[in-house]
């Protein structure tokens, strides 16, 4: 049944790839954002989109907020957390061996988890449906619901504004600077420590995106639900070349699109889905450490 | 570029350990406290946590309902030790053992999750530790076990019931099965569920996988309805199954989709919503529609408790606990072995759920209901008597 499919299905499948693909991007420019100009790999990212899909739902369950205003007031008590989990977590570690602040990322994820388990409790809720983005238009015979196309447009969208912020801004050059060398962006006047906290902010803004956008998708949040996203949006920075903007975009393509089509062509596969990504990201280790997109920088000291 | 590779490789171990183990303090009582002498210890073992959450909470009700009304035996205050298996194999094996070794309970109920109770099946028998599943339906959870029970049907029987629905009253001829492959219970349904099928004449157009936890089941879905089946039998966990719905009703597939007792949660509808309207399953009794003295009772401190009606798992492990109490009486003694023997003789068991007799592998023999989500709520649709 595999290799004979209709053009249909192969379509159907294709759509499929893409819409979780653009979903995957998106988690994954927050991620390749904070690594590119901290060199530090937010463990707690995951568990930071998940905190954003809480906020999301509680606006719009507990608060009675119009989707629009609860996304926006979920998106800024994210980009908020961040930089406090910044602050209290990260800031403290600036001088230490780049270990300890990786442990410290592992610590936080472990805190929002449980923090999640005991402030929302462990069973899992429905994410509020906006009924605009849910309706389901037909191509031909193929089914695409509109939040499809809604995704990769702001995936777009967002890297977009994240290339102009990053290369033609004021901001910009002075996390470019920082990312370069802390020390010496200090000494020319640059507020390190504003230009990291306001990294993380921008980094939680994507989570919270990203974990909208998946909440839409998939409408279904419980405390432990960033844990799988987080690893396998690590796994499409990496695949892009992480610190590379583009290329994570490129990866959580190339990452989505191959799951499907796994599970589409190689049905008995199914239940190694989430090893395939693992071996993915092992096979990039080895064979391509910088990523598709990634520039060959010299270690730093 | 050599130290963040390091770098990398921690990270990949150190999430291989997240997810192996997702180890989180979760003690839920009991563990901590000096239990005074005259205290009798039940044990129940449900996911509080994880992927079957809502499963164990419907258990953990039902438990704590029924010890609200019967708190004593023997003349001693029962204390509930709950432990949370964590939707998780290997934590279910230590959550058991923590109940035995640690805590020495006289007994043990659940797991919500085949899959959880078969792991905890050798720690419960060597311990000498009766235990009473609600709702695990497994037949390999109590076969071989002297000292696992349960209060619900097994899977064979559930397997025709869905075989027969699907072949008989929605006359299908072709079905196609989509489970959730990590789970014990799933696999073991769909099987029982294929045979029957099969030996009624219909036929199997395809078999789609995908693993708990799993949130895109959209290629599952595209494969699936390309075989053109007339109904899709996709057992499986709540949450998982209700947005496998959702997505199935969004690629404009309108082939009916039916499914088992598992997916008798609240959240199923939460999160399946308009998707889930018209679904049909299995489960276990009505408490509704009992017509025990124990059911009554049950009703009323139920809706006047929690202002719903109960989900069936909540009546049937509310039921396990009075049984276990009704064992200790008899037994007359905290003699683990003892309690075990008395819950092997349990016959016309009154309780909330109906009547309940244990045959000779120490599951219950009972009816199954038909039931369909109706205007966001799960409505009877039919009893079908077992035939053994």
């Amino acid at each position: 049944m595999s290799l004979n499919m209709s053009l249909n299905t192969l379509l159907q499948h294709l759509t499929n790839g893409v819409s979780l693909g653009s979903l995957y991007a998106l988690i994954a420019i927050g991620y390749t954002m904070v690594y590119g100009i901290l060199r530090l790999i937010n463990f707690a990212h995951g568990d930071i989109f998940m905190m954003a899909t809480y906020f999301a739902f509680f606006s719009v369950a507990t608060f009675a907020l119009p989707w629009y205003l609860a996304f926006l007031v979920a998106i800024i008590l994210t980009g908020l957390l961040g930089m406090t989990v910044e602050r209290a977590a990260y800031r403290p570690l600036r001088n230490a061996p780049k270990i300890s602040i990786l442990i410290s990322a592992i610590g936080v994820a472990y805190l929002l988890e449980n923090l999640a388990i005991v402030v929302f409790g462990g069973r899992p809720k429905a994410f509020p449906a906006v009924d605009l983005f849910m309706d389901v238009v037909r191509i031909g015979d193929v089914a695409v619901q509109i939040l499809t196309f809604v995704i990769p447009v702001v995936t777009l969208a967002i890297l977009f504004i994240l290339l102009y912020l990053i290369n033609h801004t004021k901001t910009g050059i002075a996390m470019r600077a920082v990312a370069r060398d802390h020390e010496t962006a200090s000494l020319m006047g640059i507020d390190v420590n504003r230009t990291i906290s306001l990294t993380f902010g921008i980094g939680s803004i994507l989570a919270a995106v990203g974990g909208i956008m998946w909440g839409l998708k998939f409408p279904q949040i419980s405390p432990l639900m960033g844990v799988i996203p987080g690893l396998k949006c690590f796994i499409a920075a990496v695949l892009g070349g992480i610190g590379n903007i583009t290329g994570a975009v490129i990866g959580g393509f190339i990452l989505g699109i191959g799951e499907i089509l796994l599970v589409a062509f190689f049905p008995a596969l199914t239940g190694y889905r989430d090893a395939f990504a693992f071996i993915l990201l092992i096979l990039i280790l080895l064979f391509k450490p910088t990523g598709i997109m990634g520039e060959k920088i010299s270690e730093k000291v | 570029m050599k130290k963040s590779i390091i770098l990398i490789l921690i990270f990949i171990l150190v999430s291989a350990l997240v997810l192996s183990s997702c180890a989180r303090p979760a003690d839920e009582g009991g563990a901590g406290q000096t239990p005074a002498a005259d205290v009798i210890k039940i044990g129940v073992f449900e996911p509080i946590t994880g992927a079957n959450a809502a499963g164990g909470a419907l258990e953990v009700e039902g438990v704590e309902l029924a010890n609200s009304l019967y708190p004593e035996v023997l003349g001693k205050k029962v204390q509930l030790v709950i432990v949370d298996n964590k939707s998780d194999k290997v934590e279910a094996a230590s959550a058991a053992a923590r109940l035995v070794e640690k805590e020495k309970v006289v007994a043990i109920i659940g797991s919500w999750g085949s899959s959880f109770s078969m792991a905890a099946g050798d720690i419960v028998r060597n311990a000498k530790v009766p235990a009473v599943a609600a709702s695990a339906t497994n037949p390999l959870v109590t076969k071989g076990n002297d000292y696992y029970f349960r209060v619900c049907f097994i899977d064979p029987f559930q397997g025709t019931v869905m075989a027969n629905y699907a072949f008989n009253t929605l006359g299908a001829k072709k079905a196609a099965i989509i489970q959730e492959v990590s789970s014990d219970y799933a696999v073991g349904l769909a099987k029982f569920f294929t045979d029957s099928f099969k030996g009624l004449g219909g036929e199997i157009s395809g078999v789609s996988n995908y693993n708990t936890g799993d949130q895109d089941f959209t290629a599952q879905l595209t494969n699936i309805s390309a075989t053109k089946p007339d109904v899709i039998f996709a057992p499986g966990n709540f949450t998982e199954s209700a947005l496998l719905i959702k997505q199935a009703k969004q690629l404009g597939i309108k082939i009916p989709i039916i499914g088992g007792d598992t997916w008798e949660t609240p959240e199923f509808i939460d999160i399946g919503k308009d998707a889930v309207e018209g679904t049909v399953l299995s489960s276990f009794s009505t408490p509704e529609k009992s017509t025990t003295e124990e059911a009554a009772k049950f009703l009323n401190a139920y809706t006047s408790k929690y202002n719903r009606s109960p989900a069936a798992v909540t009546a049937l492990s509310y039921d396990a606990y009075i049984m276990i109490l009704d064992a200790i009486t008899r037994a007359g003694s905290l003699d683990t072995q003892k309690i075990r023997d008395e819950l092997a003789k349990s016959a016309n068991f009154s309780g909330a759920s109906g009547i309940i007799s244990l045959d000779s592998n120490g599951d219950a023999v009972r009816s199954a209901d038909i039931k369909i989500v109706k205007n966001g709520k799960f409505e009877f649709l039919q009893t079908i008597e077992p035939t053994r």
